[in-house]
């Protein structure tokens, strides 16, 4: 089963400070395969993520990845871990003091031994793989956000990691740009022969690339199957992400006491 | 109410005791890992060489410069009131030893907190801000090995240059004043000069307090930048603690360095 | 790893920290002195040092030619006992005094040397035969009000008085 699984979450419960955010995930993330995990902002979709990556351990249950339970890893074991994942962050996190070239050559500086000549011709590679050979150059503040997005791709791919990892990579993109990094995600996956796992609400770029989607809503999943599946669904909410509708199962209050107690209006006034 | 209120005020006391105990627990936790991640800090020392350029090379021109002036006042400050009591020729020991002992060191330090320790603490919380720090650690890079510890060791070796440079600058511009400009014997100037400060008791100790110093700004900058809540908020307050928390410990170390140096000699 | 504009800088930085520790050490501090070069050890005992410290200069005719190395307090005697080093190209004759001398009215203490004319020279390990303590200012004002005022009562005896000349 862990021989197709590379990420097995099962029964999964994470809570900050007593405030619950996971509550019971299960999730199957195929080797080789794209698999979105959607919902509304707020539900617990980068919580996973970083409990994947070990940067957050569960409360109750357990995360695999590639056959290894996650909380039991020392700091070395993850670090371990980590070298065979890549994670793409919402805005990039370039270095902003290394340039475009330092920052893909990053991770082979630091777990590597490599010849300068040989990164030099890895970090080109990565770079002409998301069409930024130009720019190696350049420093991140001078990069447009799609370019940024595209040199963290290039950065995250730099050890060909088992395992990508993408947190929001459609935010604030134009259409353009918003395609031609739903490509790349789709044409590194299958070159690198990597899993992705993509964390997102943009559901139409995401549909088109992806083969199998979980959707969250406030800490549990609501909904999976396949892209086709869910564009063809008629549960209410997947109807409701899927078209942007405003009325719907899912709410748009936080969750808080009736408004009217809120305003004081039915507290019974307390002699202190 | 007044009991309320009482009770309310001793809770936030109490609070924000246990709280600044707290931080200060986590902020020697923070110092003492930064010391024991120190390792790359020196096998890869461009890593540090170039934090050296940052803290070090960039500070030159404000210390440089500061030194020449507040040189230039004591000479000026020291004739007037030593010419009084007619022993003029006493400027020389006086410029350098409150140089050497003191102004260097102290006045170094706080220039150096302000203008590199400012920016440590700017940079480590835009690098938080920005998810810097949590990417760097998912590519199982240890952020305190690789971004803090050069930095702090870049500012623990900059520090004692910097003071040294400002002390001699300072004895330069106290000259200028003194001996070109005014017209105390230059002989005297100098002869003074040597005989009243001492290697051991003055320069050693000198370079020991701008140490000092250099370790207490740049951990305090390192730690603010480190636990500055990722907001632009969050991070202009922790630039503006650094630089108030440091400016406090440098010249409260000094005086408690100074209390054991120059005690009863 | 390659050489960079940046290394240049930084070493340039270093060196220039390392010549103004130099010349904070040799030009403002006494580390120039005769200190490495060969010297002698001589000890004198004083009544009264005053304010005299280790590392105060020894002059003679105003020239530095050594250093007090230590200072002790002989319990058999009760009178300080100030050891000190002196270069090897001078050399003095053995019935040179010291004395404890004040550079200035506020300055510092040194032990000034004047030399006698004894053919023999000061060995290592010799004893100043004469030594003048330190004056100490109590004393001092103590000597002068007592002059003053037996020079007045002289003066009293012969004109009158001068009652001002007493206050001062």
């Amino acid at each position: 089963m862990s021989a197709e699984n590379l990420v097995e979450i099962s029964d999964l419960n994470f809570s900050y400070d007593k405030r619950p955010i996971l509550k019971g995930i299960n999730m199957r993330i195929p080797r080789g395969k794209i698999v979105a995990i959607m919902g509304l902002s707020g539900c617990g979709k980068t919580t996973t993520l970083r409990l994947i990556g070990g940067a957050l351990k569960a409360t109750t249950g357990s995360v695999k990845v590639a056959g290894q339970e996650m909380h039991d890893l020392d700091q070395d074991g993850l670090y371990r871990m980590r070298r065979k994942m890549g994670m793409l962050f919402q805005f990039g996190a370039l270095f902003t003091d290394l340039s475009v070239y330092e920052n893909v050559a990053f991770q082979m500086r630091e777990h590597t031994d490599l010849p300068e000549s040989m990164i030099r011709d890895l970090v080109m590679m990565k770079l002409h793989a998301v069409g930024l050979l130009g720019a190696h150059d350049l420093m991140p503040s001078e990069l447009s956000g799609g370019m940024a997005r595209r040199v963290a791709l290039a950065r995250a791919i730099s050890l060909d990691p088992m395992l990508i990892m993408y947190d929001e990579p459609f935010a604030g993109l134009d259409p353009i740009s918003l395609s031609v990094i739903g490509n790349l995600i789709r044409r590194l996956n299958d070159a690198l022969g990597a899993t992705t796992i993509l964390v997102t609400h943009d559901i139409q770029e995401s549909l088109k690339i992806v083969d199998y989607v979980y959707f969250m809503s406030d800490g549990v999943v609501v909904a999976e199957g396949t892209a086709d599946e869910i564009k063809a669904s008629s549960l209410p909410f997947v109807h409701q992400f899927v078209w942007g509708e405003i009325d719907g199962p899912m709410s748009f209050h936080y969750p808080s006491a009736p408004y009217r107690k809120d305003l004081m209006l039915e507290t019974p006034i307390n002699a202190a | 109410m007044p009991h309320r209120k009482i009770g309310f005020g001793l809770r936030s006391i109490g609070h924000s005791l246990i709280d600044g105990v707290w931080r200060l627990g986590y902020a020697s936790r923070f110092f003492f890992v930064t010391l024991i991640s120190s390792g790359a800090s020196f096998r890869r020392i461009h890593l540090t060489i170039r934090e050296i350029y940052f803290s070090g090379v960039m500070s030159l021109i404000i210390i440089i410069v500061s030194g020449l002036f507040v040189g230039m006042v004591l000479g000026l400050q020291g004739y007037e009131t030593l010419q009084k009591y007619g022993s003029e020729s006493a400027l020389g020991s006086l410029v350098a030893l409150s140089l050497v002992r003191e102004l260097g060191p102290v006045l170094a330090a706080l220039l150096f907190a302000s203008r590199a320790g400012s920016a440590i603490t700017a940079e480590i919380g835009l690098m938080k801000a920005t998810e810097q720090i949590s990417a760097m650690e998912m590519m199982a890079v240890d952020p305190i090995s690789r971004v803090v510890a050069p930095r702090f060791w870049a500012g623990v070796i900059s520090m004692p240059l910097l003071a040294a440079m400002f002390s001699a600058i300072g004895v330069f511009g106290g000259y200028l004043v003194g001996v070109v400009l005014i017209g105390v014997d230059e002989g005297s100037f100098w002869s003074q000069m040597q005989a009243a400060v001492d290697f051991r008791q003055d320069i050693v100790n000198g370079v020991i307090k701008s140490v000092v110093f250099g370790i207490a700004v740049t951990a305090i900058a390192l730690f603010e930048g480190y636990d500055a809540p990722p907001t632009a908020e969050g991070v202009s307050h922790a630039t503006t603690r650094t630089v108030v928390t440091s400016a406090l410990a440098v010249l409260a170390l000094d005086f408690i360095l100074t209390a054991f140096m120059f005690r009863g000699v | 790893m390659e050489r960079t504009t940046l290394d240049l800088w930084v070493g340039a930085f270093v060196v220039g920290g390392l010549i103004a520790l130099t010349i904070l050490a040799f030009k403002v501090g006494n580390l120039g002195g005769y200190d490495g070069s060969e010297a002698y050890m001589v000890y004198g005992e004083f009544d009264n040092i005053g304010g005299l410290k280790i590392k105060a200069p020894i002059k003679s005719s105003g020239v530095v030619v050594g250093r007090v190395a230590d200072i002790q307090f002989d319990n058999g005697k009760f009178r300080a006992r100030v050891s000190m080093r002196i270069g090897k190209q001078f050399q003095f004759p053995k019935d040179t005094s010291a004395a404890i001398l004040t550079s200035g009215l506020l300055g510092e203490q040194y032990i000034g040397l004047e030399a006698g004319g004894d053919e023999a020279n000061l060995k290592n390990g010799d004893k100043f035969r004469l030594t003048q303590s330190a004056m100490v200012l109590e004393q001092l004002i103590g000597q002068f009000l007592f002059s003053k005022a037996s020079e007045d009562g002289d003066k009293k005896k012969a004109d009158g008085g001068d009652k001002k000349a007493v206050a001062q």
